[in-house]
């Protein structure tokens, strides 16, 4: 058993493209909830519509990669407010059941081979990050991703963090744009706006009775919080081809365990929560099959691949019960802690 | 002022209680109920007036102190077990089943002893008379005084040691108030100890036999109704000069 | 009019109404009017006001039995609920389907019979919420602190004066979950004035508060008179209401039965049955027999 592979390769999550696109999404989850109070289910919704939003624009649009991330970036806004304005006038409770069927929905029209022409269906897109052009006409168009590129080609850095130009280039993109939504959402949370959001958040009516257009900033929020998750998609996408099969509601509970991990309505615990997340999943998922081929566990390989699975379900419930502030929460500024 | 004389219904001796670890909210009471006794409890939001109902009940935790019933021990019992020594609770609110009939409602009260029903209910509507004719109403569709009622008689079928009632009169209106108050006093008549919590200190200790203000967690006086209702310091702190 | 004035005998308005006193009598100055308000759920009539009239610059106590709709009447007046049918307007201007932050707008600010001071918030976050000057609020003005700086700062100092007319400065920056039922509602009241109101209406505002507080409290509502604003509060506590109302509104079964200076409705035979009691000034020791009154002339 090669310990050393697997912790370099966990810790290699760090700041890996992938964690980041967590975070983004994990920060779009707490203005949602930790501040908004909003109950989302489904971001994993807003994730596939910024993912193939801008694999569209550009596949099928021959929009250069910066034009093609606002088709990603507008497709979350419409979705929020179709799912806002007939539900953030009732209860909480109703979000969340529909957000569920939203997200679930908005895959499987990107699943069904209605649309497999713009959606590439169950095989997914890719080839939008290369040097760009349509699906029909690769070459031609504008310059995808990857082209815009300016670190020459090679291997940087040391391990566990050696990768090449791309992985590089992807990773500095992600921290500017993860950087630039926290400062803000840190920003929108600490002025006059945040309180009244927090107020919300607690008790509406008593908002309302104060003069506030309640409506208005419950679909402010989830705008927002919207189109963090759709940037959380778009890094996905960057990274790598875009598939139906990863925007399931797994995805969204990984997502609230690592909101709730970092702390629900604080600024840097989404970020916090998505690291420790990875890096603990592939940590799991390395050490569980080596120790299986090793013979120490009484599993397969492909068996105990899966066990990290259980355990992240329990480490939720857990943190729920013992821990709901997270790491970085204050447990008297908690609504849904009694 | 009435002494010990005999063994006390309920008595609480230096009661530590509360609900958040680490924070206190009855801070050493001291209380006793002699047999037939209609006890007053008044004070201040917060000082611990329902808290200390409910430590009795065993609905909060006691952390220091003890609480006897006739002299036995009954500190950190569970609520089911000290009604089966027949300790009567009386909630402020959600204290009737709406979709059950008030006859039914009154059945639960019993259900630990079943075939006392006829005798108790014949005690009960001695009391309450309004009460035998309308069995077979929902309790859901009455209104707040009318549960009230219905509420403290459940407690009286299963013939009680001891009545506790929180805040009986809360949320009525002044008729209906005293009405409430009425209603206690007969009930207490009627040879049930009682110790009875309330905001509304004025009728509270008109009818009690003796009283205790409690405050931040502390019984700060005590004495006969009557003598609390003329206490100056009394009615400085607790009572307000407007009703005096 | 100084503002220590000791409020054991406050200075009563009359001359409220034109005309004679009955049920919806017309106001000399009024400034909440309203007409024909029906609401029901299911088979229950909870409102049915005929006709009402709120006096301006005056303390209006709006009493009845528990079930009259006098929260619910509170509900539609302010945008909470809405009725089947009806009219009613301020100062004029009809607020009929104004949604409830809308008639908060228009300076028709009301509390509630559970206090709602947001617990998780600080006191003074509580205090800068009930201003509706601070452009910060505002999503787009938000990200730039230059916009609304300044505006913070005049809103603390306006809050920090209010706060201390409450004897709650010394709490600003304690969450007001680790306040008291009574200081709370305090807070509430206090959040109430960052608003500038017109029309205050208290429902029950001295529920759950210790009668030793009760005296504070009424004072702070007989200021907001002083200040020019108008009241309208519903009560039990009969103590209080013939204290400082000016006028007397009897809701019963969804419709105003009575109206009145306070003394004259708690002589009225039918409020007396229906809501007050028989017994409103006699010692209830004496009406249970637990002790005989000497014979000496009943007080108050």
């Amino acid at each position: 058993m090669d310990f050393l592979a697997i912790f370099n390769s966990s810790i290699s999550f760090i700041l890996a493209p992938t964690t980041i696109a967590y975070a983004l999404a994990t920060l779009g989850l707490a203005v949602h909830f930790g501040f908004g109070g909003l109950l989302n289910m489904g971001m994993a919704g807003f994730m596939a519509l910024g993912a193939y939003g801008y694999a569209i624009g550009v596949l099928t649009f021959g929009l250069p990669w910066y034009f093609a991330a606002f088709v990603g970036i507008g497709a979350s806004v419409v979705f929020a407010l179709i799912l806002g304005i007939p539900t953030l006038r009732l209860r909480g409770d109703y979000l969340a059941i529909v957000t569920i069927a939203a997200a679930e929905i908005v895959r499987l029209l990107l699943l069904s081979s209605a649309f497999g022409g713009i959606t590439g269906s169950a095989d997914g897109l890719s080839g939008f990050n290369g040097p760009g052009g349509t699906i029909t006409n690769p070459t031609v168009g504008a310059g995808g991703f990857n082209e815009s590129n300016p670190i020459p080609p090679g291997d940087y850095g040391f391990v566990p963090f050696l990768d090449n130009e791309r992985t590089w280039y992807l990773r500095i993109v992600g921290i500017i744009i993860l950087t630039l939504a926290i400062f803000l959402v840190w920003r929108l949370v600490n002025s006059p706006w945040g309180r009244v959001i927090k107020g919300i958040r607690e008790d509406e009516d008593a908002v309302r009775s104060l003069g506030k257009n309640v409506f208005a900033y419950k679909m402010q929020a989830l705008i927002i919080g919207g189109v963090l998750g759709a940037l959380g998609g778009l890094m996905l996408a960057f990274s790598t081809n875009v598939n139906s099969s990863v925007y399931v509601t797994s995805l969204t509970f990984f997502l609230w365990t690592a909101l709730l991990l970092g702390g629900a309505a604080t600024v840097f615990g989404p970020l916090a929560g998505s690291i420790i997340f990875w890096v603990l999943q592939a940590f799991l998922g390395l050490l569980f099959p080596a120790l299986a081929d090793a013979g120490l566990m009484p599993f397969t390989t492909i068996q105990a691949a899966q066990i990290k699975y259980i355990i992240v379900g329990f480490a939720l419930v857990l943190l729920v019960v013992y821990r709901p502030q997270g790491l970085f929460g204050n447990k008297k500024e908690l609504t849904f802690v009694k | 002022m009435a002494s010990k004389t005999e063994i006390p219904v309920v008595e609480t001796k230096d009661l530590f209680a509360g609900y958040l670890p680490g924070v206190n909210i009855l801070n050493g009471t001291n209380l006793y109920a002699n047999k037939g006794e209609l006890i007053g409890i008044i004070g201040p939001n917060g000082a611990g007036k329902s808290t200390l109902l409910k430590a009795i009940f065993g609905l909060v935790k006691v952390r220091e102190g003890s609480i006897t019933l006739n002299g036995d021990d009954i500190t950190g019992l569970k609520a089911n077990q000290l009604v089966a020594r027949g300790v009567g609770f009386v909630p402020q609110s959600n204290n009737v089943f709406p979709s059950l009939t008030i006859e039914e409602n009154l059945q639960m009260g019993l259900y630990q002893n079943p075939s006392a029903y006829n005798e108790r209910l014949e005690f009960v509507t001695s009391i309450f008379a309004e009460l035998g004719k309308r069995l077979k109403q929902r309790a859901g569709s009455l209104s707040g005084g009318e549960r009230q009622m219905v509420a403290m008689s459940r407690a009286l079928m299963m013939d009680p040691t001891v009545l506790l009632l929180d805040e009986p009169s809360a949320g009525l209106s002044p008729v209906r108030q005293d009405e409430a108050f009425i209603r206690v006093s007969e009930i207490n008549r009627a040879g049930v100890t009682t110790i009875m919590v309330e905001q509304n200190a004025r009728r509270c200790l008109q009818i009690c036999d003796r009283g205790y203000v409690l405050d931040q967690g502390k019984d700060a006086y005590t004495g006969t109704g009557r003598d609390l209702l003329n206490d100056p310091k009394v009615i400085g702190l607790y009572l307000g000069t407007l009703g005096a | 009019m100084s503002s220590n004035e000791s409020s054991s005998t406050p200075v009563k308005s009359t001359g409220l109404h034109v005309g004679a006193i009955k049920p919806g009598v017309a106001k000399k100055d009024p400034i909440l009017v309203a007409d024909g308000v029906h609401r029901q759920f299911g088979g229950l009539v909870a409102v049915d006001v005929e006709h009402v009239e709120i006096p301006r610059n005056a303390i209006t106590a709006l009493i009845g039995p528990n079930g009259a709709g006098k929260t619910t009447f509170f509900n539609l007046l302010t945008g909470f609920d809405q009725p089947d049918r009806g009219a009613w307007s301020f100062n004029g201007n009809s607020l009929a389907k104004l949604s409830a932050f809308k008639v908060a707008r228009r300076g028709l600010i009301r509390t509630f019979q559970l206090t709602k001071a947001l617990g998780l918030l600080t006191v003074m976050d509580n205090m800068k919420l009930g201003s509706t000057e601070q452009t910060g609020e505002k999503l787009s003005a938000s990200l730039f602190p230059f916009l609304w700086k300044k505006q913070e700062i005049e809103i603390e100092a306006k809050a920090l004066e209010i706060l201390t007319r409450f004897k709650l400065d010394t709490k600003r920056d304690d969450f007001a979950a680790s306040l008291s039922g009574g200081q709370r509602k305090l807070l509430e009241m206090a959040r109430a004035l960052m608003t500038n109101p017109e029309l205050v209406m208290l429902d029950e505002p001295m529920a759950g508060v210790n009668p030793a507080l009760t005296q504070s409290l009424l004072d702070h509502i007989l200021n907001l008179k002083k200040d020019g604003m108008t009241v309208l509060f519903v009560e039990h506590d009969m103590q209080m209401v013939r204290h400082i109302a000016d006028w007397v509104i009897v809701m019963a079964e969804g419709k105003v039965v009575a109206e009145g200076a306070p003394d004259e409705v708690m002589k009225n035979p039918a409020v007396i049955d229906a809501y007050l009691g028989s017994h409103q000034d006699i010692d209830l020791g004496a009406v249970t027999g637990r002790i005989t009154l000497p014979k000496i002339s009943k007080e108050k």
